[in-house]
């Protein structure tokens, strides 16, 4: 502290005091902002496990809920739940994927710069219709005449997975150098032999990445299933033609129960279903710095 | 060693222009500087060894030498700018009039409120032309006669007479050279006491930096000059003293900066006493 | 084995050149189809919406939008109350997060020493990723029970002459608890959005401001908030938007309520949450069109909020892309 006041004597810097004062209030701040944002997560992911983790065990994944009225407590499993959601976001992935990829494909490689602009334009409106209103719309689209089903189900999380799929593809078909279709293109390769045989391969692994953000983003979601696949029966099904169970819908259930017997399964399905997108999107992150690094240095 | 006797391929390679007044004898010059055994270093590189030098009040002097010497280094040493790059680190002592700055527990804000600095590529903020020299100025508490404050720093930056009907204009509508004066203005707006230049015409065409030098030439009245150029012809034009920064080379490959030689300009350019700046000044190097 | 079809001999030419043709245009066809498919999606969206609120749209016309009520038994519906609890639950909360996220971005940028930047973003992103039935979950369970606890009565004796804190709630449902929930659930997408703009603040731009011996957070209020201003901007406009949209966390927290009125620990509903909460039980065609017609109100506003951000977050990014061309060619 004496330094400071020698600082004062020959180096000349008006208010510096109360100037620093306020500087050092405001990093204060922001590191408090950033502490709370990692509390936060620590509070939320703790509470889940900390409650899930008693009731996680092998009967969650593989027994049905017990009926109701049923004299045997013990068959309190969601397998139900966390079949139909393979089911469902399994099929809205094989949706998805190749529309996704074919639509980054046509705005990268053949689009016109305004079409492009356009058509990327949408896609950000679609990325930002409220999942609820996607699951209005399916249940008006799919539902209404036909009942619930599964498909409709896969539907409306193809619906959301669409956008992003398309944008992380869009995204590392950028990064592969141009000199590399030119390579082929010289070679007197064709121009949609290049994309699929040259350009798509290096691509793989922002595919697989914005594959897998994708699937673990709508693996949780649970407002576009509401109105389409939620009035489902408690046995185990795999047939996409009815209605399914999935784990967000039945976590979402079961927290609007009275019961903290299935508060306790909530809170279990919530640490399986944390896990899953936890590891997928630590492991999206890992694929795409290496993905990324990869392109960037063959450049 | 071996000394060329020609010196006249000295005197045609470098014209020094002699409008400046002659130097008076060093001894009745004052230190704003005293570098004394300087090295920095990056991530633990050093990037220049062993620096000692003094620097003038009321005279420009500048750092010459090839790319890669650590004249930039040394010279954002000298207002705590390398503060900014983590991975920096620094030994040696530079007491800025008397007093070390490199010292942990002096305030780099108020180093650099009192050394201020002009980058390489002009850096206008993104405001208009006034705030661009008023925003210093508010910040430091300097509020009082803004508006004059301005004229007068707009002016001495030899751009007033260009910009006083737009001066809510922005910035970036200004040309290169435009925009570097206006950066000199922002500098000298908030009166510091040195001005440290990092080769502030190097992105600019002739007529751009022959104002600039014109600019340093009529305020040395009133400031310290340290200049950075790898423009010989500009730095006898300019500088009073200059100093000339060389590469040295490690035995397994290391290169880092030091200083060569240190001298009034007209002795640097004409009569140097080190081969190696000798060789750089002829052209021979670098 | 593409160089044997593309052969240099002359007789086969024509008839390679036209597979080759045939091929690129083939796969222009199905990548353009699928392109127009997607783009054909989102109209189709609007169309199926506007379709399925056609019977409250023309049985209530524009009064549904202000008109509070929402009567099963006598058949009257208007979207009043649910719009007044969407602009208070997500104007507040990105009152509150925003500050937050711009704190947070700042350190990472700014603060946060080198070791600590990537795990914290990788901490803070992941927030983002938690599904809003996790986050609900949570909020009903855990947050509304200590909010009910502690916090509202600590605001309602502090703080209850104004209207906004009145008394605490029963069960922990409440607005309040909606709006710290929806908070949760925009900072970390603002904070990482805020975060890509302040890493493109040039760093000459920062240096000119240090130089001139302002403090840190003098360079970046003078500097680095109008330079990213604009993205600053679309970053809210899509946080908000993500909050007026969120159903499930803010329908299992909010408790559900008709009426306007301003106690934040009273329960409540936002247009998501209505829709959402009503999934079984709605029962005749008119009251299912009015729900639909609140997804049709809850669709043009997010239509206008992230078409809005767009449009700023392109211009920002032209903008700054010419910049970084200008500095290449210093």
């Amino acid at each position: 502290m004496s330094t400071h006041s020698l600082t004062k004597a020959s180096l000349r810097a008006e208010g510096l005091p109360r100037r620093r004062a306020v500087n050092r209030a405001m990093e204060l701040v922001a590191w408090l902002a950033a502490a709370l944002g990692v509390a936060i997560l620590g509070v939320v992911v703790w509470s889940v496990a900390r409650r899930g983790a008693g009731a996680l065990n092998l009967d969650l994944l593989t027994k049905t809920p017990s009926v109701a009225f049923s004299l045997t407590p013990v068959k309190q499993g969601l397998a139900n739940a966390f079949a139909g959601s393979l089911v469902i976001v399994g099929i809205a992935t094989l949706m998805a994927l190749p529309v996704g990829i074919l639509v980054a494909i046509y705005l990268n490689e053949f689009a016109r710069p305004s079409v492009r602009t356009a058509v990327s334009l949408t896609l950000d409106v679609l990325n930002g219709v409220p999942a609820i209103v996607i699951g209005i719309f399916v249940y008006g689209l799919l539902v209404l005449g036909h009942g619930q089903s599964g498909f409709a189900g896969s539907f409306a999380l193809a619906c959301i997975m669409l956008p992003l799929v398309a944008r992380s593809t869009m995204e590392v078909l950028t990064l592969v150098p141009m000199s590399l279709r030119e390579a082929s293109l010289a070679l007197g390769v064709p121009r949609w032999r290049t994309t699929l045989s040259i350009v798509l391969p290096q691509t793989i692994g922002g595919i697989v990445t914005g594959t897998v953000l994708a699937v673990a983003r709508v693996a949780g979601e649970t407002a576009p299933l509401l109105f389409v696949s939620s009035l489902a029966g408690t046995s185990l099904s795999w047939d996409p033609h009815h209605a399914l169970q999935t784990v967000p819908v039945a976590i979402f259930e079961l927290s609007e129960s009275a019961d903290p017997a299935d508060h306790t399964r909530a809170w279990a399905a919530a640490l399986v279903l944390l896990i899953f997108i936890l590891f997928s999107s630590l492991g999206a992150r890992w694929l795409a710095t290496r993905t990324t690094r990869r392109l960037s240095t063959s450049r | 060693m071996q000394r060329p006797n020609d010196t006249s391929t000295i005197e045609r390679s470098v014209k020094v222009e002699t409008h400046r007044q002659p130097m008076p004898p060093r001894e009745r010059l004052e230190r704003i500087f005293a570098v004394e055994h300087l090295d920095a270093l990056y991530g633990g590189k050093p990037a220049i060894k062993d620096v000692s030098m003094d620097v003038y009040k009321n005279l420009v002097t500048a750092i010459i030498g090839p790319s890669g010497c650590g004249k930039s280094t040394f010279i954002r040493c000298l207002n705590r700018m390398n503060d900014l790059i983590p991975s920096f680190s620094q030994t040696g002592s530079i007491r800025y009039h008397g007093q070390d700055i490199t010292d942990p527990g002096v305030d780099p804000v108020a180093v650099r409120r009192n050394i201020g600095m002009v980058f390489q590529r002009p850096n206008p903020f993104p405001k208009s032309i006034q705030d661009n020299v008023a925003w210093g100025l508010k910040v430091l508490g300097l509020k009082d006669n803004l508006d004059e404050r301005v004229e007068r720093a707009l002016t001495q930056a030899a751009l007033w007479d260009e910009v006083k009907d737009r001066l809510k204009a922005s910035a970036l509508s200004l040309s290169g050279g435009q925009q570097q004066r206006l950066c000199i203005a922002r500098a000298i707006a908030v009166e510091p006491d040195v001005v440290l230049m990092d080769e502030p015409a190097s992105a600019l065409d002739p007529i751009a930096t022959a104002a600039i030098e014109q600019l340093m030439h009529s305020l040395k009245s009133e400031y310290t000059f340290v200049i950075v150029t790898h423009n010989m012809q500009q730095a006898a034009r300019v500088a009073d003293m200059t100093a000339f920064f060389s590469i040295s080379r490690g035995e397994e490959g290391q290169r880092w900066g030091e200083l060569v030689e240190y001298d009034a300009t007209e002795k640097i350019f004409t009569a140097p006493s080190d081969k190696r700046t000798e060789d750089y000044v002829t052209g021979r190097f670098g | 084995m593409s160089s044997t079809e593309i052969a240099p001999d002359s007789t086969r030419r024509p008839f390679t050149g036209r597979r080759v043709r045939f091929g690129d245009v083939s796969l222009q066809a199905v990548a353009g189809t699928a392109a127009a498919a997607a783009t054909f999606l989102v109209f189709l969206i609007a169309y199926k919406v506007v379709r399925g609120a056609q019977p409250a749209i023309g049985k209530y016309g524009l009064a549904f939008v202000t008109r509070v009520a929402w009567d099963p038994v006598k058949n009257v519906y208007g979207a009043g109350s649910f719009l007044f609890g969407t602009a208070l639950t997500s104007l507040l909360a990105l009152a509150i997060a925003a500050p937050l996220a711009i704190g947070i971005a700042l350190f990472l940028t700014e603060l946060a020493p080198r070791r600590l930047r990537a795990p914290v973003t990788a901490l803070i992103e992941t927030l983002a990723a938690i599904p809003s039935v996790v986050i609900g979950l949570w909020g009903i369970l855990v947050l509304g029970p200590i909010l009910r606890d502690h916090v509202e009565p600590a605001l309602h004796s502090a703080l209850g002459f104004i209207p906004l804190f009145g008394s605490p709630s029963s069960t922990g449902s409440s607005i309040f608890t909606a709006i710290v929930v929806l908070t949760i659930m925009i900072l970390p997408i603002v904070a990482s959005i805020s975060r890509e703009l302040f890493l493109g603040v040039p760093r000459d731009l920062k240096e000119g401001a240090l130089a001139l011996g302002t403090t840190r957070w003098e360079m970046v209020r003078g500097v680095m908030f109008p330079y990213a201003r604009g993205g600053i901007a679309a970053a809210l406009i899509l946080g908000l938007g993500r909050a007026v949209g969120e159903a499930i966390a803010v329908t299992q927290v909010i408790g559900g309520g008709l009426g306007i009125q301003l106690n934040l620990f009273a329960t409540g509903d936002t247009l998501a949450s209505k829709i959402a909460s009503s999934y079984q039980g709605a029962q005749s065609n008119i009251q299912i069109a009015s729900l639909v017609y609140l997804g049709l109100i809850l669709l043009v506003f997010s239509l206008i909020m992230n078409v809005s951000a767009q449009v700023i977050v392109r211009r920002v990014a032209r903008r700054q892309g010419v910049g970084l061309n200008r500095g290449g060619l210093g």
